[in-house]
């Protein structure tokens, strides 16, 4: 199998770029990316389908070639192009809900995440051996002996 | 035209053509749900059907629309489905669960659904979503597990930002970013792939890849493995399962644990044991296995919010998986198929259960949660059963799993299996006291108790959340758990304990479906017919 190099450059960059953009927090410039990734693996689908041909219909020649191209290249490449197509709108739609809810469209860190993350010794305020007073009396009958329990939960 | 391969295709048709009816009677909220109902009931019935069918005669091969082979020996011209043991197992287990999911919706929305829900978009994109899965599971050729991937990708994302509220949103991009980003990877591997072999087609890969030279197979396996492990969350990169799954409704979160991450490990075990066989990413994977493992179990141990909890050890569970699957060996892989089995349906069942947690005391957070046992043993009682399934305990299937998979390392006997038996037992170990800490904290002390005690959600919601809290005690009382909601419950409780009741013919079961996906050559044949 032959490859050009010129298409293999050019997927790479795409590629680099795409991830570059990927990589930001603004959702458009994410989708973007996303786009010029989806477009450099098309392009590397259509590379390693081989060279340029007749095209596959019965009875059909192009510029005198001698062999067919790949149909099945480009029927993937169909696919993922519908496929990007339709993700890309829905990520628009989220874009713009995220932008009406909070006038910004960057992708923001998970609220429990971070308190997770920063939560220190201290201030733990759930442990798992409790310290506190309990709210009751722990050798008065347990709500446990009482049931139905109407207090505490419903 | 045997029985068989008339069945075959029916999983992802049934789903796929009521999808569509659900999507046209969109203003009748009943209609939809009768045909969502019907149409997964079929599908059970199907899978079950296709399960003896396929366990007796042996794998089947479906050659879409006729485009069968141009002549023998070659791989087919057009789409192909092919059911063998593993994947008519997992489609008998998803069936169930999303069978059980979708009952347990109905029930939600008919107790707590105002006139906005359940919304009329939720079972056409359910069922959507159970096609993807199925087509997922039977794919023949690599581009159609691609498809599958994307199918149910495609639903999930509508399934997860549901509502539209500012949290959903949020995890929404996230999750759609990184989805994305491994369907990428995949199809770059599905480039490189049909680059190097001419074929897309799983069998007639698996013969042209033996000839290709080792490091070109290492590489093109590393490619597919890295887009397979983001879609099952395998460390390192499962960081996005714990931040998106539990903003969703809970039996979205319920389905998208017990399944979606399943259909990763199934690729997984398919590519490592169809497409490149002999192990040479092996301790590559085992010791992702342990990071999983360990990581996914320590995250679990710090969160709170037990849907959260509950995501940890989704992804911590992952590496029990993935362990048996690096192993190689029979053992490994039968015990890796039956936890599988196991973990699907313990896992959906637990986020269902949480689903009731959350109606009844108005939290998901061990902050606001107490006295639930006093409330409503009923409720402890469903959450207990799957709890300690989950950790391991002897009887429940959880064990049996797990000391299958020990077993097998055992017998590996190399010191890295012998590290992660030791992982695993950790694990095991850490799990429990991560549910025995949602058990003590919700269930035993006093909600007065718990810092938060005092603040709920102010009424049960079906599919979309508010976030307006309200005084503990201002909330109006929900009454007994709906009894659409703790059927389903039940139901996926009673399927867990018959893995151990019948653990017997099951493990059998897995042990054939192992030795089937080890032994490459029924696969190969089934499609070729050379």
């Amino acid at each position: 199998m032959t490859t050009y190099l010129v298409p293999l450059i050019l997927i790479g960059g795409l590629a680099s770029a795409g991830v570059y953009l990927l990589l930001e927090r603004t959702l458009t410039r994410m989708l973007l990316g996303l786009l010029l990734v989806g477009n450099a693996v098309n392009l590397l689908i259509l590379n390693v389908g081989g060279p340029s041909g007749n095209p596959p219909v019965y009875g059909r020649s192009s510029n005198g070639s001698t062999t067919d191209a790949d149909p099945l290249a480009q029927g993937m490449i169909l696919t993922a192009i519908v496929i990007s197509m339709g993700i890309a709108a829905f990520v628009l739609a989220l874009a713009y809900r995220s932008y009406q809810l909070t006038t910004v469209e960057e992708v923001s860190n998970d609220p429990e995440d971070t308190r997770v993350a920063e939560r220190t010794d201290e201030d733990i305020l759930d442990r798992d051996i409790p310290d506190v007073v309990p709210s009751r009396d722990t050798d008065a009958p347990d709500e446990l002996d009482a049931l139905p329990g109407a207090e505490g939960s419903r | 035209m045997t029985l068989a391969s008339i069945l075959t295709p029916l999983p992802v048709l049934i789903p796929t053509i009521a999808a569509a009816i659900t999507m046209v009677a969109g203003r009748r909220p009943r209609l939809q749900q009768l045909i969502s109902l019907t149409s997964l009931t079929a599908v059970v019935a199907v899978c079950a059907v296709l399960l003896y069918l396929v366990d007796r005669d042996g794998t089947v091969a479906v050659q879409v629309g006729g485009w069968g082979q141009s002549e023998p020996g070659m791989g087919p011209l057009g789409i192909t489905l092919v059911a063998d043991r593993l994947s008519v197992l997992m489609l008998v287990v998803s069936s169930i669960v999303l069978l059980a999911v979708v009952f347990y919706a109905i029930g939600q929305g008919i107790s707590d659904g105002d006139e906005r829900q359940p919304v009329s978009i939720f079972q056409p994109t359910y069922l959507v979503l159970s096609a993807g899965v199925c087509a997922a599971f039977l794919a023949g050729d690599l581009f159609n597990l691609f498809v599958g991937f994307e199918v149910l990708l495609a639903a999930s994302f509508v399934l997860l930002t549901i509502g539209g509220s500012a949290e959903r949103v949020r995890a929404g991009i996230a999750y759609v970013m990184v989805s994305m980003v491994s369907s990428l990877i995949f199809l770059i591997g599905i480039a490189l792939v049909y680059a190097t072999t001419g074929t897309l087609n799983m069998a007639e890969m698996a013969v042209r890849l033996d000839d290709v030279p080792d490091g070109t197979r290492a590489a093109l396996f590393a490619v597919l493995l890295v887009a397979f492990a983001i879609k099952a969350a395998v460390f390192p990169l499962s960081a996005w399962l714990p931040d998106s799954y539990p903003t969703a409704p809970a039996p979205v979160t319920a389905v998208f644990a017990g399944l979606l991450t399943k259909v990763g490990v199934y690729a997984i075990i398919r590519a490592h044991s169809l497409l490149f066989p002999g192990g040479r990413l092996d301790n590559v994977l085992m010791v992702a296995a342990l990071l999983t493992m360990m990581v996914g179990i320590l995250g679990a141990i710090a969160q709170n919010d037990i849907k959260r909890l509950l995501s940890f050890t989704l992804v911590s569970h992952i590496g029990y998986m993935v362990f048996g699957i690096a192993l190689g060996n029979h053992l490994g892989m039968s015990g890796a198929v039956y936890y599988v089995a196991h973990h699907i349906i313990v896992q959906t069942t637990l986020f269902l259960v949480v689903g009731l947690i959350e109606r009844q005391a108005g939290a998901s957070t061990l902050q606001r949660l107490g006295g639930l046992a006093a409330a409503s043993p009923l409720l402890a009682f469903v959450f207990v059963i799957p709890a300690l399934n989950l950790g391991g305990i002897p009887p429940f299937s959880g064990f049996i799993g797990k000391v299958a998979l020990l077993e097998a390392g055992a017998q590996d006997g190399s010191s890295l299996a012998w590290i992660l038996v030791g992982g695993s037992v950790v694990t095991s170990l850490l799990t429990l006291y991560a549910v025995t800490r949602v058990w003590t904290k919700a269930f035993w002390r006093a909600r007065a108790d718990a810092p938060e005690g005092a603040l709920s959600n102010t009424t049960p919601a079906a599919l979309i959340d508010d976030d307006d809290d309200i005084a503990f005690a201002d909330r109006d009382d929900v009454g007994r758990m709906p009894v659409g909601m703790l059927l389903p419950t039940g139901a996926l409780i009673a399927v867990g304990l018959a893995l151990t009741v019948a653990a017997g013919p099951i493990y059998a079961y897995s042990e054939r479906a192992a030795e089937q996906v080890l032994d490459r050559g029924q696969y190969i044949s089934a499609v070729l017919k050379p």
